[in-house]
């Protein structure tokens, strides 16, 4: 009997490391692709080719489009990968695309710019990290572009250009109407941050823009989004759920 | 044989008459001719497509104005749709052409009305409104005090003008204004001249790239300088040809663009952006963000831009933290010869869009002239570094009082902004704008994006010898389509299918074409055989 079990619990062993081998093997990067590790070490205004699987997309325009990208190691923010309508169609979420590109630096933001891309077997969608409580920490930046949740955020208000109180702005001043970027605050922990609904990605017909049309002070929401960077952390949200 | 011949007529006349009918049933718009009077028995509903600078201030002045000019006239109601940038109207505007859906009144470029006017009828030549004696600038039937035409700084209204006629009415006016750390530069021991030239600006930012022995610059003891920041590229390329008297483009489109200025002017841009001494908003971000930080010592932008410039700026978009303490002082642009200085003349203007009602473009004439009514031309221009288009506002003891007071606070009165807004009124007789065809947006974004490639090259790692020049100006003429007109090949869009009235006109055409040619072939086998059977006989 002894025999029968240690061999079952060898092959499960096997079995498990097969496994685990496979999932490995799912991450190897094309020959001359880099690692994520290597892409950040990579210098700034270097030629960079990389493999992700496609995140989000914001609206196609004038042959361009500007892409959230996500593989099992980090993030990527591609600003406007040339890309014809009809590839711009093939961008699904999870399509893995092959990037060649230039590393570039725009007020914080880590992107790849003047990319072209081709599209690869494979599908993956990145689950969210919850970064809630790496919103205060200096740790916050490692995880930049990377798809996260914030969970248990309290709306905090926001102030309009005729002083009252108000959930959200259309644009950061309030100098928008419906269809512009929304700008909300949240808090957690005492402390409060800012917010955006990107009208590139999330437009007004979207649930999440309606979701935030409907905020109101005091609300606890749970949120979902791409960690996006403007002179600090700027998150782009996609997903917005009301707590109570 | 007669009754055939009848047949075939008939049916090329109906065939004509088909055509003709399509003709008149396609998009096109009839021209404006403009009414006796306004009838005020009828209600108009009119949409107004405007820019703002992510200001809200702006777009509170542009609702009040609604609210006021909606008082005068209840019978006209201005729907308002808020743009931050004059690309996005552009492309809306081209968008909605094909489906006659353009906006009535719409903040605008001349450069882009050019291409609107792609369109038979599309903008409204407003000449005949502007001189009209009761509705027209300083009508005798109108319900507020609109300038006369006189008052409208002739400058600026003749740049509203193409082909002969005004298209447009300016509404602001600003120009282009370097943003300087005084502090910084006095630190490196020069003296900020009253009219900088390029030497100076590229000596300055030289030397400020010095750096101590802890890799940090010598100037801000921090770890990023770009001393030198340009917002809009195409304005730095034009303003350069412009003050070398070199070629940019005749005033019907041929290119001049590419000659040997250009070629020295990217080369000396070339060897700067080696050094770190210079940088663009396309590749590092907004000058306004490095200025405040102690990260960038000239700053070029906008006029205005002028309320996001300085460590006490209204508007500031870095953390607090980051803001740095030092004197900025705003001067124009940098010059080739400072004894004749030039600079460009921007800022928005205002076009019609064609009706098939003409009642309604009176009702879009109405609201545009109350654009520049002083009440608004005056809190609109304090709102940044601009300046009104009209000597009536800027004579106003409302406005000399606000310039006046340059300093006593940082927000309306902040000194930064009134001190753009006094070069823009100083140099008014100094400005330029280039010529205006339908292609001239293509060959100003050609412009900039020259300097772009060259900068962005050279970060890269690229040489930049005369191989490199000629394949730019390859590339830069077939993404621009230059010297083809209309839009460029960066502004590819989808038209849409074909309209159902062209497919119909196209058919009849064709058969038309076809009937034709049947009719003479059969004409011409009956002579054949007349003469065949005339010469057997």
């Amino acid at each position: 009997m002894k025999k029968v079990i240690a061999l079952l619990i060898a092959c499960v062993l096997v079995f498990a490391m097969v496994s685990c081998g496979s999932t490995k093997k799912d991450d190897v990067k094309s020959e001359g692709v880099m690692t994520y590790d290597e892409y950040i070490a990579a210098a700034l205004d270097s030629e960079v080719t990389i493999e992700a699987y496609v995140q989000a997309k914001q609206s196609w325009w004038d042959n361009k489009v500007t892409v959230y990208a996500q593989d099992k190691d980090g993030a990527y923010f591609l600003y406007e990968l040339q890309c014809s309508e009809e590839d711009n169609a093939k961008l699904v979420p999870g399509t893995k695309i092959k990037v060649k590109g230039y590393k570039a630096e725009w007020s914080g933001e880590i992107e790849i710019m003047d990319g072209t891309f081709e599209i690869m077997e494979g599908n993956w969608i990145a689950e969210a990290l919850d970064a809630t409580a790496l919103l205060a920490s200096e740790d916050l930046i490692k995880h930049q572009n990377e798809f996260v949740s914030f969970k248990g955020m309290t709306v905090e208000a926001s102030t309009d250009a005729d002083g009252n109180a108000v959930p959200f702005l259309y644009n950061w001043d309030g100098s928008g109407q419906q269809g512009e970027d929304i700008y909300f605050k949240a808090s957690v922990n005492g402390q409060t941050y800012t917010f955006v609904l990107e009208k590139y990605l999330t437009g007004a017909e979207t649930d999440v823009y309606k979701a935030a049309q409907a905020l109101a002070i005091g609300d606890v929401i749970d949120m979902e989004g791409f960690l996006y960077w403007y002179e600090g952390a700027n998150p782009h949200i996609t997903k917005i759920t009301k707590v109570q | 044989m007669k009754c055939n011949r009848i047949y075939i007529f008939s049916i090329l006349l109906v065939l004509a008459l088909l055509t003709l009918c399509s003709c008149h049933g396609s998009r096109s718009l009839p021209t404006f001719v403009m009414p006796d009077t306004f009838d005020t028995t009828r209600t108009y509903e009119i949409t107004f497509w405007a820019k703002n600078d992510t200001n809200i201030t702006q777009t509170r002045i542009y609702q009040k104005a609604i609210e006021d000019f909606q008082a005068l006239y209840p019978n006209i109601r201005v729907n308002l749709r808020l743009y931050t940038n004059y690309g996005n109207i552009y492309n809306d505007v081209i968008t909605n052409i094909a489906t006659n859906t353009t906006p009535n009144v719409c903040i605008t470029y001349p450069d882009h009305i050019a291409t609107y006017r792609m369109g038979t009828n599309t903008v409204v030549n407003l000449d005949t409104l502007m001189n009209d004696a009761e509705l027209g600038l300083g009508g005798s039937a109108l319900r507020f005090s609109s300038p006369k035409r006189e008052e409208i700084i002739p400058k600026y209204l003749s740049e509203c003008m193409i082909d002969g006629a005004h298209y447009a009415l300016p509404y602001m006016r600003s120009t282009e204004a370097c943003y300087i750390n005084k502090t910084y530069v006095e630190a490196l021991g020069y003296t900020v001249p009253d009219v900088l030239t390029w030497d100076f600006i590229w000596e300055v930012s030289e030397a400020a790239t010095a750096k101590n022995e802890d890799g940090l610059f010598s100037v801000n003891g921090q770890s990023v300088l770009i001393p030198f920041i340009y917002k809009s590229t195409d304005n730095m390329m034009i303003q350069y040809l412009a003050q070398s008297d070199a070629g940019y483009s005749t005033d019907t489109g041929d290119i001049l663009i590419f000659n040997e200025q250009t070629e020295d002017f990217l080369y000396e841009i070339a060897s700067h952006v080696q050094t770190g001494a210079f940088s663009t908003f396309k590749i590092s971000s907004y000058p306004a963000n490095f200025l405040n930080a102690g990260q960038c010592i000239f700053a070029i932008d906008s006029t205005a831009g002028a309320t996001w410039m300085g460590c006490n700026a209204p508007l500031v978009d870095i953390a607090e933290e980051n803001l740095v303490q030092f004197e900025t002082v705003v001067r124009p642009i940098p010059q080739c010869n400072p004894d004749a200085p030039e600079m460009i003349s921007q800022g928005p203007s205002v076009c019609i869009f064609n009706k098939k009602d003409p009642q309604e473009v009176l009702a879009s004439w109405l609201f545009t002239q109350f654009l520049l009514t002083n009440e608004v031309q005056i809190s609109y221009a304090q709102t940044e570094g601009y300046v009104p288009v009209t000597q009536s506002a800027q004579n106003d003891p409302v406005y000399t009082d606000y310039l006046s007071r340059a300093g006593e606070d940082n927000e309306l009165y902040y000194d930064v902004k009134i001190a753009a807004s006094r070069l823009t009124l100083a140099h008014t007789e100094n400005t330029f704008v280039t010529p205006v065809y339908n292609g001239s947006a293509s060959l100003r974004d050609a412009a900039g994006q020259m300097i772009e490639n060259v900068a962005k090259s050279v970060r890269r790692k690229q040489e930049i010898n005369d191989a490199y020049m000629d394949k730019l100006e390859k590339d830069i003429t077939a993404l621009y389509r230059l010297g083809e007109g209309g839009i460029s090949g960066n502004d590819k869009r989808e038209l849409g299918p074909m309209p159902s009235a062209a497919v119909g006109l196209l058919t009849v055409l064709s058969v038309t074409w076809l009937g034709i040619g049947v009719y003479s072939a059969a004409q011409w086998r009956r002579k054949r055989k007349f003469f065949q059977n005339d010469a057997k006989k």
